[in-house]
């Protein structure tokens, strides 16, 4: 499967200032293990040492968070596009 | 007192100091970045007779607010009325009772004025242009407003279903008001992808270290209008979480400055059930937050995946508060009830607040024979529908005199 991903403003200096790659991988872990062999140093900063999505990190899948899906283990389709987004709020 | 006293933006995480800039995000683990101070410099120079010297607005500690200088916008903002709220106080058969009133703040009848007046002057100090934010209402109304009165061109996202009052109280001001279908969460991930395209200061998303310092201003006039004294125990809304950590904060800075003595305030979220990740987190005894798809009246405080949850979990607990979530039934009920009692017309926010008072007094978890501050922060008019058929409706007569005779005596008013 190859899937676009966007990259966060964070994120762009590991991806060489693209702000958009394609990846292949049949899982969101699979995909992520694959943007770590493209972009070295990108899984740590979305991964704790666990290999769990850290606390301050949604990833989406086609605009849904991927833990109201199955996590890591949600599978991907060609054409699927990936999101990382830091976590940030309004309200009080 | 001209030297900033801000050293730099840290990660909450993992420790990383940044130079001031407009960024929000660590770059090696995500974190959020915070401001920090060097509040030594201040030592012996920012006194009460200080503060008390200046106008009667949040600008009056200025000093520890992440500004160069004098404020750029918003320099009438803050400084709402603490009200010692006696008639509720007996309603609910508590001692000491306060409400610290931003339903009223200059100029938009919510605490956000109070972010936004910190965020827009950071922003003109780093030359943005134009600002933006997402936004559950008040931050929308809040932006344009401020963004109006200062000249910069402004863009307001929120989800397309907001009440009435929110989106006209932001689009009168001549922003460009953008509804996106979806719920909160939905306009935070875009707004967090906007940001990152077009180069403007998105309040809440690369301003926003700067923004939430903000939020302490309510925590100083607290213990200021208390006559230099920090509450027992103080309960606040809870929708990112950031403003229970920020109100602890202002406390704990306080206390550094020596302007009060500690009195061991304990820290209470309120949430509405339809929206409770962080209640129930503290609940359950855990300090993992598990995002929820939110459905509750109190449309404000409707985020379901809470970017400062997890250190509002943290606050809570560690200065031995606790958390509550109620019902949009109780929130309606606890809305009516302050009005009634103290003629405040408090948003729906302000009702979860009440709401989850009474349910902690009702609990033992929050005493009733000590200090307690309930801090309301939006305007009940801008969220009209919640309660729309909720009160007695006029009853209409014509402009005669016999007619209101014959409603009078139903009404057993008595002749003088």
């Amino acid at each position: 499967m190859t899937v676009t991903v966007r990259i966060p403003t964070p994120l762009r200096k590991l991806t060489g200032g693209a702000d958009e790659v394609s990846i292949e991988g049949a899982t969101i872990g699979a995909m992520i293990d694959n943007l770590e062999s493209a972009h070295a140093g990108l899984k740590e900063r979305l991964c704790d040492e666990n290999g769990e999505i850290r606390r301050f990190v949604n990833v989406y899948l086609n605009d849904e968070d991927v833990r109201f899906l199955n996590g890591r283990d949600t599978e991907l389709k060609d054409g699927d596009e990936g999101s990382i987004v830091p976590a940030i709020a309004c309200g009080n | 007192m001209s030297e900033s006293i801000v050293r730099a933006l840290k990660c909450r995480e993992c420790g990383q100091e940044y130079e001031i800039q407009p960024t929000h995000v660590c770059e090696y683990c995500f974190g959020p970045l915070e401001v920090v101070y060097d509040y030594e410099k201040l030592q012996g120079k920012f006194t009460r007779e200080l503060i008390e010297s200046r106008p009667q607005t949040m600008w009056r500690y200025k000093e520890l607010l992440p500004i160069d200088g004098e404020p750029q916008v918003g320099v009438n903002n803050g400084f709402t009325p603490l009200i010692r709220a006696d008639r509720l106080a007996k309603a609910l058969g508590v001692k000491e009772l306060y409400i610290k009133n931003d339903s009223v703040c200059y100029p938009t009848l919510s605490f956000k004025d109070r972010v936004v007046s910190v965020a827009l002057s950071k922003a003109v100090e780093f030359g943005f242009k134009t600002v933006a934010c997402a936004s559950t209402g008040n931050l929308a109304g809040s932006v344009a407003a401020n963004a109006a009165a200062a000249g910069l061109e402004s863009y307001v996202f929120i989800p397309e279903d907001l009440e009435q009052g929110k989106v006209l109280g932001a689009a009168v001001f001549g922003t460009n008001i953008i509804g996106i279908r979806g719920q909160y969460d939905d306009v935070n991930r875009l707004c967090s992808e906007v940001a990152g395209k077009y180069g403007w200061a998105f309040v809440n998303v690369n301003v926003r270290p700067f923004y939430a310092e903000g939020s302490k201003s309510m925590g100083y006039e607290i213990m200021e209008q208390l006559g230099w004294k920090a509450p027992k125990h103080v309960v606040v809304p809870m929708a990112s979480g950031s403003l229970c950590t920020k109100i602890d904060k202002s406390i704990k800075e306080f206390i550094k400055l020596g302007l009060i003595e500690d009195n061991g305030t304990a820290v209470y979220g309120a949430q509405a059930t339809g929206c409770s990740p962080i209640s129930k987190s503290v609940k359950d005894g855990t300090d993992m937050i598990h995002p929820v798809k939110a459905n509750t009246i109190a449309k404000s405080l409707a985020i379901g995946n809470p970017a400062d949850g997890f250190y509002a979990n943290r606050v809570i607990k560690e200065s031995g508060g606790w958390s509550e979530d109620v019902s949009d039934k109780e929130v309606i009920a606890a809305m009516k009830l302050l009005a009634e009692t103290e003629g405040i017309f408090a948003e729906t926010a302000g009702g979860v607040t009440l709401g989850c008072a009474i349910k902690l007094l009702e609990s033992g978890k929050l005493p009733s024979d000590e200090s307690i501050v309930l801090c309301i922060t939006g305007n009940g008019l801008k969220t009209q529908e919640a309660v729309m058929n909720e009160v007695t409706k006029p009853r209409i007569i014509n402009a005669s005199l016999k007619e209101f005779d014959v409603l009078a005596e139903a009404d057993g008013v008595a002749l003088n």
